[in-house]
């Protein structure tokens, strides 16, 4: 599909992807034909309503969920013809970190021995330098190696989890790190004070970000970029401020608008929302979102829209766009 | 304002465990009066859905409640349990952050609908079946007719909650408890529900109390807000004037901490530090002091009792209110 050309290579590019589950003799269409990329040092952010293939795409590009077709290229090379031992090589450059931070840990085993896993599984031998390296990776998320090692994950409250689940996706060092929703399930406070830190972290260790929420605001806070999708297909992808400012999809509009505003001055905007979305399994002809779309027409149906620039880095798949 | 319908004094909840005694509900006194809506705002674990609970006479086994609830004028905990069930069943509704918590996975949405219409309202099959369609197409389900034969597995989740509602609205109830109703749903999904609840509101002048962590779930939709925060209320306000001049440095964080659609990308959030204190280790002074900016000795020491701000009807529990806090996300 046609985005630019960044001046340099992106350190992802997902070329056409399709992921589809099987249930029972039908098909889930999880993913249909997404083209994205995330330049080194970026964030992407990555939105969408529950089951629109947010995680699906996410854990197609780090092959623990193996595509039906199209590419996944990280720094030139692509996953999706690697097996074995280059596979895993390439795995330690790239991480992952997951919604529910409790559920993720072992509740038996200890932090210290959590954290350290992936240097055991990456082939680390040296036990000191393991303990140094998840002693650094521990500080550097804001817990005290000492009095946080020798415990287990139920000592530790949901944001301390998400702490520790983000030591450990950097004790290898990753350049590149999927985050699916790492905030949905905290508080509003202890939210921003992981936020924060994925921030601080991504100077830090100078990575690159998938950011995968469902959250618009969330996800502003944290992305240069922001691509929006729906049942399985991209809707729209821009520069942050560009896209919440002049927004071009009518799904990626109707978003906005429901999002509840702290301030009763702002009266929420009665029924944006027009029910609900589709079956993944028998998505709609043309374009997906025409069963809820107000401006849907006839084309609609009977066309499937492209993914076009509507302004500077900013493209659209829509055949009559906002803007 | 007319009388309330519901007044809760001085309601404690106590809970035995292992670590001590554990406090969730704290000295709380708020009311509601019929056909209004009221917003109760906090962090996780700071007693909503125990004083929701508490209201409701549905406390775990070995909690202990002090405190009075009156509903319609009877006092709540000293109803004789038939005549409580039937107020539960009639006059008092609940739904959950969780559908599937009132909902029965091996029940068709249908038997579950029209039993719980012909428990309350004394209607036979048919008139029940009509009932129940009317329900489904009232809280915005297509096609009502052909869901009744379906389970909840087979709905999503924002259906299962609209479904949820019905059952919950079934009884025409005085007064609905909305525990975090669309915290597991998307915002689309969720400016939906909220939608449905107040125009279901209005329609039958039901007073409600909604339960949420989002400041901006309440903020149009809440008559008046209660904040809590380890088990107490620290701020209590109609809706606009909390918004417009809060006095609660535990407020104006919590809604500095909510990321804004306007704030440029990378900015860092004014997140608060640290977590709500131990509930089964009380501190002896404010319990926001160890996360509070503007904690002073005193702070440390003693705790602050609500008190009446100049607005009638704000009150406050803090001893460095701030006095000019412009609506920040404003
Ligand atoms: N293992 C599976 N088998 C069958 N269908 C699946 C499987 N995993 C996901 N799906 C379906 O694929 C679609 C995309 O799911 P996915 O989890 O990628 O969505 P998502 O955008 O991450 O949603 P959420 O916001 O709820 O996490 C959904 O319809 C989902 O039900
Ligand atoms: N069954 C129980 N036994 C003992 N303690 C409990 C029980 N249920 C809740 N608690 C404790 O009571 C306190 C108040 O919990 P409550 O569920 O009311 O919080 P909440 O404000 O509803 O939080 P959330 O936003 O997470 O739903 C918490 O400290 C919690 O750990
Ligand atoms: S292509 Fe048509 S249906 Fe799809 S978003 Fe655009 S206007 Fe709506
Ligand atoms: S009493 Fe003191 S510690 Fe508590 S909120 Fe007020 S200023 Fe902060
Ligand atoms: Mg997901
Ligand atoms: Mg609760």
């Amino acid at each position: 599909m046609t985005q630019p050309a960044a001046r340099e290579q992106p350190l992802l590019s997902v070329d056409n992807l399709v992921v589809e589950y099987g249930l029972g003799n039908r098909t889930v269409h999880a993913v249909s034909g997404v083209s994205l990329h995330v330049a080194r040092g970026e964030t992407l952010g990555l939105v969408g309503e529950s089951g629109c293939g947010k995680s699906t795409l996410g854990r197609a590009v780090l092959q623990l969920r193996r595509a039906k077709s199209g590419r996944v290229l990280f720094d030139g090379e692509d996953l999706t013809a690697m097996e074995g031992e280059a596979l895993r090589k390439m795995r330690r450059r790239v991480q992952l970190i997951f919604q529910d931070p409790i559920a993720s840990l072992n509740p038996r085993r200890r932090i210290g021995d959590i954290v350290a896993e992936p240097l055991i599984i990456a082939g680390v031998r040296d036990a000191a330098e393991r303990k140094r390296r998840v002693h650094e990776v521990l500080l550097a998320v804001g817990l005290d190696p000492d009095l946080v090692a020798g415990r287990l994950p139920h000592e530790f409250s949901g944001g301390q989890c998400q702490r520790i689940c983000i030591a450990r996706s950097l004790v290898l060092n990753p350049e590149f790190i999927v985050c699916d929703e790492p905030v949905s399930a905290l508080d509003v406070s202890i939210r921003a004070q992981i936020l924060n830190l994925l921030e601080e972290m991504k100077a830090r260790f100078g990575l690159t970000l998938l950011f995968i929420a469902h959250d618009l605001a969330v996800v502003k806070a944290v992305s240069d970029r922001v691509a929006v999708m729906y049942l399985g297909r991209l809707c729209e992808v821009g520069p942050s401020e560009r896209l919440f400012a002049k927004p071009a999809h009518p799904y990626t509009g109707l978003l906005l608008e429901a999002i509840p505003v702290p301030d009763p001055d702002v009266r929420p905007a009665e029924s944006v929302a027009i029910g609900e979305p589709p079956s993944p399994i028998a998505p709609p002809s043309g374009c997906r979102f025409r069963t809820r779309c107000p401006r849907a027409d006839q084309r609609c149906s009977a066309e499937m829209p492209e993914l076009r620039e509507v302004a500077p880095g900013q493209f659209a798949a829509c055949h009559h766009p906002l803007c | 304002m007319s009388a309330p319908l519901l007044s809760i004094e001085d309601v404690t909840v106590e809970l035995p465990t292992p670590r001590g005694n554990l406090r969730a509900v704290d000295h709380v006194d708020l009311s509601l009066a019929p056909g209004r809506t009221l917003g109760i705002v906090g962090e996780s674990g700071c007693g909503k859905t125990m004083l929701s609970r508490a209201v409701l006479q549905l406390l775990p086994k070995k909690a202990k409640l002090s405190g009075r609830v009156m509903f319609g004028g009877q006092d709540l905990a000293r109803l004789a349990p038939e005549s409580l069930r039937r107020l539960r069943a009639r006059e008092l509704a609940v739904v959950f952050q969780d559908p599937m918590t009132s909902l029965n996975p091996v029940l068709t949405i249908g038997t579950q609908l029209m039993e719980t219409i012909q428990e309350h309202l004394e209607l036979d099959a048919p008139a029940a079946r009509k009932r129940s369609i009317e329900l489904l197409a009232a809280v915005g389900i297509p096609a009502p007719e052909h869901r009744l034969a379906q389970y909840p597995h087979q709905c999503s989740g924002g259906m299962r909650q609209r479904i949820a509602i019905a059952i919950a609205l079934s009884c025409e109830p005085k007064l609905l408890i909305a525990d975090e109703p669309t915290t597991a749903l998307d915002v689309t999904i969720q400016a939906q529900i909220l939608d449905l609840l107040a125009r279901e509101q209005r329609r039958r002048h039901m007073a409600m109390i909604i339960i949420t962590h989002d400041l901006g779930v309440v903020a149009g939709r809440a008559d008046e807000v209660a904040v809590m925060y380890a088990g107490r209320v620290v701020e209590r306000a109609p809706t606009q004037a909390l918004f417009k001049r809060m006095h609660m440095p535990y407020t104006e964080a919590l809604l500095a901490a909510i990321p804004k659609l306007e704030t440029a990308p990378h900015t860092p959030l004014p997140a608060i530090s640290g977590r709500p204190p131990d509930p089964t280790r009380p501190l002896r002074g404010c319990s926001f002091a160890p996360r509070c900016r503007y904690a002073a000795a005193r702070c440390r020491e003693a705790k602050p009792e609500l008190k009446a701000a100049e607005t009638s009807g704000h009150l406050y529990a803090c001893f460095h209110p701030i006095q000019m806090a412009e609506g920040i996300g404003a």
